[in-house]
């Protein structure tokens, strides 16, 4: 058994088990991942309410909407702009869990509640929001205080020359991943993708979700000019929701191909076994 | 390690559904329901009442009304006092404005459209996600209560409706906070022209800085109370009773 040992000491290598992820780390990371999964389960519970989204700052059935989910002549049909797909089954129209037809936009599996509650699907939405909203605030402040955010996160001046970059996006291409000491650190496109994020996907979330607010649009007009009104608000939000869904999975992928015993275990327990240089 | 990996996933996999179902759960849990999801909305309106303030809900030009203001709720009341007032343009239709108050009174449509009017355009947000703009003409709520001058224990405003669903009276309330918000009008106009019918004719709420279900239409009275828990179900509102929706709808 090799000798574990701190992150920051000299010369681990392959083999080794190493710390890799501090408590607050792995304990903002888990805590997200259920708000998340909570946040995007009752958000498209509260979507299933209207289904249909529109852009500046007013939107309702009598206007144009750019995305709508719906069910036309025993069909659900998903469209946007101008292209419509029949998604009988997933989206418009599905059976539920009792074998009863519905037509709602998403399906019962994908919503919290499982069944049509707009009211109880915003109590959760809105309640687990301050939750992600407060826990982002603590990791920000934290992150800039332990020194997280510079030492881990912010790329340093070498990784962003091109050469660099290109070499990265060839090696996960490959699914070349680091080995030794290389693997103690986050590459670039991964230091790029968490702070896309954690200060970019996140953050707008947050925003454009207190945009869809008219007590805090009372307080904050600059929110309705920075998204172009409410309803773009809503567009957005749901857009980056998306995005978000996209970098879980892929978030997942990379945890599966790189090795998930490991991975995990380093997100649960903090220790890490360093890949071996040779195979 | 292949196999703990094996058994791992396929215990992942399988508790994912029971922990969904489990959340199906506690959301019927009523300890849950009261401890842990009403918490959103408790933060929200402390928040709010701290940062928001008496900040007034956004002005649009004339150009940024929506072309047509759809109707939603009841557009037409069942009540056959309203249906007779209705056909007499509301000629004989009364407020009464009463409760903790030191001078109730009934008041008349042309007495309100002679007390000092407010135009306001605004956004008009539905709980269900869909906005509409349109132009509100009323009196501002905090002058009819001055008139009738509120007694020191009166917390709350309540406002009755003609409409009902399945029998259950249609009913909102505010705090005084939100009842004196200079935005607050009861309106007798839209877009120019009289209330129309399926907007909530003769009179309606406009509580600009709350979601749509808070604007009570077709009003009959406003009543100050000390306690909203006498009030139908005591939640302070129809679909606040009904479902589980919040009293504070500011978001």
């Amino acid at each position: 058994m090799a000798a574990e040992t701190f992150m920051t000491e000299a010369a681990p290598r392959g083999g080794d088990l190493v710390r890799r992820h501090r408590l607050s780390t792995r304990i903002w990371h888990w805590a997200n991942a259920a708000i998340l999964l909570i946040l995007l389960m009752s958000g498209l519970m509260i979507f299933n309410a209207h289904p249909r989204l529109y852009w500046g700052q007013y939107g309702a059935n009598p206007d144009p909407a750019w995305l709508e989910i719906t069910a036309v002549e025993g069909e659900g049909i998903t469209r946007i702009g101008g292209l419509s797909v029949t998604t009988t089954g997933v989206l418009g129209r599905w059976r539920d869990a009792g074998g009863q037809v519905r037509n709602r936009a998403f399906p019962g599996w994908a919503t919290l509640p499982s069944s049509y509650n707009l009211a109880l699907a915003r109590r959760w939405h809105l309640t687990f929001a301050w939750a992600l909203s407060l826990g982002l605030l603590i990791y920000a402040v934290l992150s800039l205080v332990n020194g997280h955010l510079r030492r881990d996160l912010l790329p340093r001046r070498e990784e962003l020359s091109p050469r660099h970059v290109w070499r990265d996006i060839r090696a996960h291409a490959t699914l070349n991943f680091p080995k030794g000491r290389a693997a103690l650190r986050y590459n670039i496109l991964q230091k790029g993708s968490y702070l896309l994020v954690i200060f970019g996907l996140i953050p707008a979330m947050v925003l454009t979700g207190l945009t869809m607010s008219p007590a805090v649009d009372a307080a904050w007009p600059w929110l309705l000019d920075l998204f172009g009104g409410r309803q773009s608000a809503r567009s957005i939000h749901f857009i980056a929701a998306v995005l978000l869904v996209a970098f879980v999975i892929v978030h997942l992928v990379m945890v599966l191909l790189a090795g998930p015993f490991n991975e995990i275990r380093s997100m649960i327990t903090g220790r890490f076994r360093l890949p071996k240089e040779t195979r | 390690m292949s196999r703990l990996l094996t058994r791992r996933r396929v215990l992942t996999g399988l508790a994912a559904p029971f922990v969904l179902a489990g959340c199906d759960r506690l959301g019927q849990a009523p300890a849950f329901r009261e401890m842990v999801l009403s918490s959103g909305e408790w933060l929200s309106h402390r928040v709010h009442r701290l940062l928001v303030g008496d900040a007034l809900a956004r002005e649009y030009p004339p150009e940024a009304m929506s072309p047509d203001f759809r109707t939603n709720g009841n557009t037409r009341p069942r009540s056959a006092t309203w249906q007779r007032q209705a056909e007499r343009r509301f000629t004989d239709w009364r407020l009464r404005v009463g409760g903790l108050v030191e001078a109730p009174r009934d008041v008349s449509l042309a007495q309100l459209r002679a007390m000092p009017a407010r135009s306001q355009i605004t956004r008009h947000d539905c709980v269900e996600g869909w906005s509409a703009i349109g132009k509100w003409t009323g009196v501002p709520l905090g002058t009819v209560l001055d008139s009738v001058r509120l007694r020191p224990e009166a917390r709350y405003i309540v406002f009755r409706c003609a409409d009902d669903f399945s029998g259950m009276p249609y009913y909102e309330s505010l705090d005084l906070r939100d009842a004196f918000h200079p935005q607050t009008i009861l309106a007798y106009g839209m877009n120019d022209a009289d209330l129309p019918l399926g907007h909530g004719a003769p009179l309606r709420l406009r509580v600009e800085r709350q979601l749509g279900y808070k604007h009570a239409k077709f009003l009959t009275g406003v009543e100050a109370v000390a306690s909203l828990s006498g009030i139908g179900r005591g939640q302070g509102g129809f679909w606040e009773d009904a479902g589980f929706y919040e009293w504070y709808a500011g978001i």
